[in-house]
């Protein structure tokens, strides 16, 4: 479980976060809406600690991550795999190495043992027999799937994506998204998604978080964001249903 | 104030390089990587620049000292200690800046616009000393052995277009800078080499590392890179002359 306690963030004294605080639950789908530019990205940079906030603490079951040590903190990044919204391979690597690349870094597994797991990893996605492509070589829903596979090569127990659906075709975008539910559940990860694209909230969500000027605006189940009155949530999700 | 920032800056970067690596295997194979990148693929460039600039210098002194007084030894003896002092170490490497770089910083700054980076971060990596230090030692080892043949094949130049010339003959040219070999002299091209090298590929990755916006953010890195290289190995030229000779 990741927890969320009174987290702020500022840019030049913008305050881009206000207060936030929040639960996202083990073995669940969360989901984190919001129009763009209202701090979706920055909460989420914020969590896996690519920004430091300016107040307020980020819990990963218990230890704080913004007050960890240097070597501590390097252990829980090895339990966060991320999906980040470019997708983010390594274009002078190839697939396989891509994959293989935090394993090589962080585990004594022999090459075979390491083999095995990047084809595990690539079978997950439904990735398999493009290991030694190049990411210029692919397309991007293939290459959302390698960035994926790569998040879950380490035994992760948290799994962040920024926009994982964000230009790709709708077909692509209902597989990506059964996919990261079906990682959820078969791996039991904290699944934390940024999106805007309410398909995939009503699909495969858990909990949602409304984040609106950076604030928490809303949270709770997506079966009750209908019966919500809140009425920047209401407007959100009228909007979204005509683009 | 501008300049102190972003020095501080600089400093910080190297600092935050040397924490201990992940896996030194993988900094090991990166290191070789790049010791292949910087040295074997700049080698035909230095082997150019190198013979042209000995077979200039021979030309331009032979013209300058036209005069029954001077030996003509004494033209193989300046060419030699010109290339060992100043045309090998500099002149290569302000070409290197441009090369090497450009090509460290644009690489970087790629990955930086491109949130590869980030991902680096994420994963747990330390991502200024995983992709910055084997840049540096690669550079520390390759650039000084750069240098070495730029000098060598800068005396090859010389011979060569003194020969061709019928200025002076290779026995003269060999005389001339036998006499006038100083082994400080070689010491000194190589403790401006190892400066070099570190300004080189640090300024490049620094400004690689810290390029921040899109495409047209990773030419103008690339540019900077070059240009304050270039000026910092012209003002640790002076520097170093001033102090050791």
């Amino acid at each position: 479980m990741i927890e969320l306690i009174n987290v702020s963030k500022s840019f030049d004294g913008v305050e881009v976060l206000k207060n936030i605080s929040t639960k996202f639950e083990t073995g669940k789908v969360n989901l984190v809406i919001g129009s763009s530019g209202h701090g979706k990205s920055v909460m989420m940079k914020c969590m896996v600690g690519l920004l430091r906030p300016t107040s307020g603490n980020v819990m990963y079951d218990s230890r704080d991550f913004t007050n960890l040590e240097y070597s501590q903190l390097r252990e829980v990044r090895q339990e966060i795999g991320m999906l980040f919204q470019g997708t983010a391979l390594f274009d002078s690597l190839t697939v396989e190495q891509n994959v293989e690349f935090t394993l090589k870094m962080f585990t004594s597994m022999t090459p075979a043992e390491r083999k095995d797991r990047v084809n595990f990893c690539l079978e997950q996605v439904e990735m398999q027999g493009i290991n030694d492509k190049f990411p210029a070589e692919i397309s991007g829903g293939m290459k959302k799937r390698v960035g994926i596979a790569r998040a879950i090569a380490l035994d992760i127990k948290y799994l962040f994506c920024d926009e994982p659906n964000s230009g790709l075709d709708p077909v692509t975008s209902r597989v990506i998204d059964e996919l990261l539910k079906s990682i959820t559940k078969e791996f039991n990860i904290t699944t934390i998604i940024n999106t805007h694209d309410m398909k995939t909230v009503f699909d495969i969500g858990d909990d949602v978080i409304f984040i609106y000027q950076g604030k928490n605006e809303w949270s709770g189940k997506v079966k009750d964001i209908h019966s919500s009155n809140n009425e920047m949530l209401t407007n959100f999700i009228k909007a979204s249903y005509f683009y | 104030m501008t300049f102190f920032y972003h020095f501080g800056n600089y400093i910080l970067f190297l600092k935050g390089m040397f924490s201990k690596p992940e896996k030194l295997s993988v900094y090991i194979d990166r290191t070789i990587t790049e010791m292949n990148n910087i040295g074997v693929g700049s080698l035909s460039i230095v082997v150019i620049i190198a013979v042209f600039q000995g077979a200039v210098t021979t030309l331009q002194i032979a013209y300058q000292l036209i005069s029954p007084l001077i030996a003509k030894p004494v033209i193989g003896s300046i060419v030699s200690d010109s290339s060992m002092l100043e045309l090998a170490p500099t002149i290569t490497c302000l070409v290197l800046a441009g090369k090497v770089g450009s090509h460290i910083a644009s690489e970087i700054g790629t990955m930086r616009v491109s949130e590869q980076i980030d991902a680096l971060e994420v994963m747990g990596i330390n991502s200024s000393g995983y992709l910055a230090l084997p840049k540096i030692v690669a550079g520390l080892i390759m650039i000084p052995m750069l240098v070495i043949i730029s000098i060598f094949l800068s005396n090859l130049g010389g011979i060569i277009a003194g020969e061709a010339s019928g200025i002076l003959t290779y026995e003269e040219y060999f005389q001339g800078a036998r006499e006038s070999f100083l082994p400080f002299n070689l010491l000194f091209s190589l403790i401006k080499a190892f400066t070099y090298a570190f300004i080189i590929t640090s300024v490049s990755a620094f400004q690689g590392y810290t390029t921040s916006g899109g495409a047209l953010e990773v030419g103008a890195s690339s540019t900077k890179a070059v240009v304050y290289s270039a000026v910092a190995i012209l003002f640790s030229d002076y520097l170093l002359a001033q102090i050791l000779l």
